[in-house]
């Protein structure tokens, strides 16, 4: 069992950081190169809507991300105090976005859905954003072929 | 993230390297459209991303807009050589019905 906590402002180079940092961290369970990627492209899309949309693309917030290991499990959470989100199911739909107007693809859970194992999220508006994701290492991969 | 362009015949290429996010999309959003609106005339544009290591749903919305502007044009585009987590991402999002991969 293993677990780390990071904590750095809503600044748009923090993207990177954040999913390479859950890479480095997630590396002694001996990821495929499939889950490694699915991993870091989910917490990027979790950390980037935090930014985005928790904290409408001003470096006015923390967010904060907590892994846990148990196993082949990864537990991830990736939280924001920032604006929330008003409906929840609606932010949920494929190529739902509030903002269209910015090349927002408005894929960004669907992907977090599609490439975790366990994935949900908690929001009120003015209270933040708490997304929660779960990945489990060897499991066969459901959508094969 | 690097964005370099290349016409051959009548298609432009343009090659995307790095790490695709909403961090690094600005860098190459702009210089994308200039080549664009620089070959406007040709029949189509092929982006290669050989050269992206990384690519989330941001690369969803600018491959997007880039193909909004090519249709401006009436130039089609097409993607080549994504590597597998590219490749997902661009599969799950239904882009290849709109930009064929080659």
């Amino acid at each position: 069992m293993n677990e780390m906590y990071l904590k750095f402002p809503s600044l748009s180079e923090n993207e990177v950081f954040a999913r390479n940092a859950v890479a480095a961290f997630v590396l002694p369970l001996n990821p495929t190169l499939t889950e490694l990627s699915d991993v870091k492209t989910a917490v990027s899309e979790a950390v980037t809507n935090a930014i985005v949309h928790g904290y409408g693309g001003a470096a006015e917030g923390w967010i904060e991300l907590k892994c846990r290991t148990d196993g082949d499990l990864l537990e991830i959470e990736v939280a924001d105090r920032g604006r929330g989100i008003e409906d929840v199911a609606r932010a949920l739909t494929p190529f739902f976005t509030t903002l269209p107007g910015e090349e927002r693809s408005g894929m960004g859970f669907t992907i977090m859905q599609t490439f975790m194992s366990g994935f949900s999220v908690s929001s009120a508006p003015g209270e933040g954003t708490r997304v929660k994701m779960s990945k489990r290492f060897g499991e066969l991969e459901a959508n094969a072929g | 993230m690097n964005l370099q362009g290349s016409r051959r015949g009548d298609n432009l290429y343009i090659y995307l390297s790095g790490e695709l996010d909403e961090h690094s999309v600005a860098k190459v959003r702009e210089r994308a459209d200039k080549l664009i609106d620089d070959n406007a005339g040709l029949s189509r544009a092929v982006f290669n991303l050989a050269g992206l290591r990384f690519m989330d749903s941001t690369g969803i919305g600018f491959l997007i807009g880039r193909y909004k502007r090519l249709k401006k044009y009436g130039m089609d585009m097409y993607l080549e050589n994504p590597d597998a987590g590219a490749d997902k991402v661009l599969s799950i999002s239904g882009l290849y019905s709109l930009m064929p991969k080659i």
